[in-house]
């Protein structure tokens, strides 16, 4: 198991990246009033057959060649449903994949959302090819940081050029301060 | 809120700078794991704090990048180093301490550090 969510994260947008996604949303929303935490990983990459995905959530199954096992999607789904939450996977070949996990927020068992900046900035910074929308909502406030906007603005200027990094970082740690006022997650 | 016009400042700052470090044969790679066994493991701490390093003694000619599942799921996190003309060193369980060490010994003066190689891990 992952010992944070967004080590989940992580792993599962990198899973969008290999299926050479353009634009990978994420969207972390913390419902205070629903007493829910959910993440969805939606991407327009190469999407997944009938057969793969009905092996998806099996950790004996993995597209790799370099190991035998697949455990970032079966992890998932049990740190999800191990709080009496839910998991769903919808894909479509060329059309892409769509991952929507809901924790119960005050599960005893619901791991900690963790440090959702840097699985953030670990995505963008380390994939400048591929664009990801984020929006982190917490109870009515939310923001959103999009690439396509930021790459926009900066013309050739690559988003892994050290000074743009850690812009990036501070607008991710800024922007959840004033978000959630602190709040751990 | 932060807001984007603090990149357009970015943008005129490092525009002019933009192309020295291109990708080209003399550069050396520092490559980490960053499937679900090396995040699991710790990788994404690894992979940051390497970059920071790299990027606060301005190591121009060394790029930081990840890649999947090595094969050796049980040594992870693996940082590999491939420098031109040398054989790759590959650096198994690493930690952000580690990646310290490694920084200053292999990529600043050129020792590797052996004793968190694999070779001595395999001992």
């Amino acid at each position: 198991m992952m010992p944070e969510i967004s080590l989940n994260v992580l792993d599962v947008a990198e899973n969008s990246i290999r299926a050479e996604a353009s634009l990978v949303q994420i969207l972390v929303t913390v419902d205070l009033e629903g007493n829910r935490l959910e993440i969805q990983i939606k991407d327009d990459g190469k999407g997944m057959t009938e057969e793969q995905m009905a092996k998806v959530t099996d950790p004996f199954f993995t597209t790799r060649t370099t190991r035998k096992v697949g455990l970032g999607i079966p992890f998932f789904k049990l740190a999800a449903e191990a709080t009496g939450g839910s998991f769903q996977i919808e894909s479509r070949v060329g059309e892409g994949t769509d991952v929507t996990t809901v924790f119960q927020l005050d599960h005893i068992d619901r791991m900690p959302l963790g440090d959702i900046n840097s699985t953030i900035h670990t995505l963008i910074v380390y994939n400048p090819q591929t664009d990801f929308l984020y929006r982190y909502t917490y109870g009515q406030e939310s923001f959103d940081l999009d690439t396509r906007q930021m790459k926009e603005i900066l013309g050739g200027v690559p988003l892994d050029a050290p000074e743009v990094s850690a812009y990036i970082k501070e607008y991710l740690d800024e922007n959840k301060l004033e978000t959630d006022g602190g709040a751990i997650v | 809120m932060k807001s984007l016009e603090e990149l357009n400042a970015i943008r005129n700052k490092v525009k002019g700078r933009v192309g020295l470090r291109s990708e080209d044969e003399n550069q050396t790679r520092v490559v980490v794991g960053m499937a679900t066994c090396g995040i699991a493991a710790g990788a994404r701490p690894v992979l940051n704090a390497m970059a920071k390093l790299v990027a606060d003694k301005e190591l121009e000619n060394v790029a930081v990048v990840q890649t999947g599942c090595i094969g050796m799921c049980r040594y992870e996190p693996i940082v590999e180093i491939l420098e031109p003309g040398k054989e790759k060193v590959t650096y198994v369980h690493m930690t952000a301490e580690k990646a310290e060490e490694i920084v200053d010994q292999h990529l600043v003066k050129g020792n590797p550090v052996v004793k968190y190689t694999l070779g001595a891990a395999e001992k």
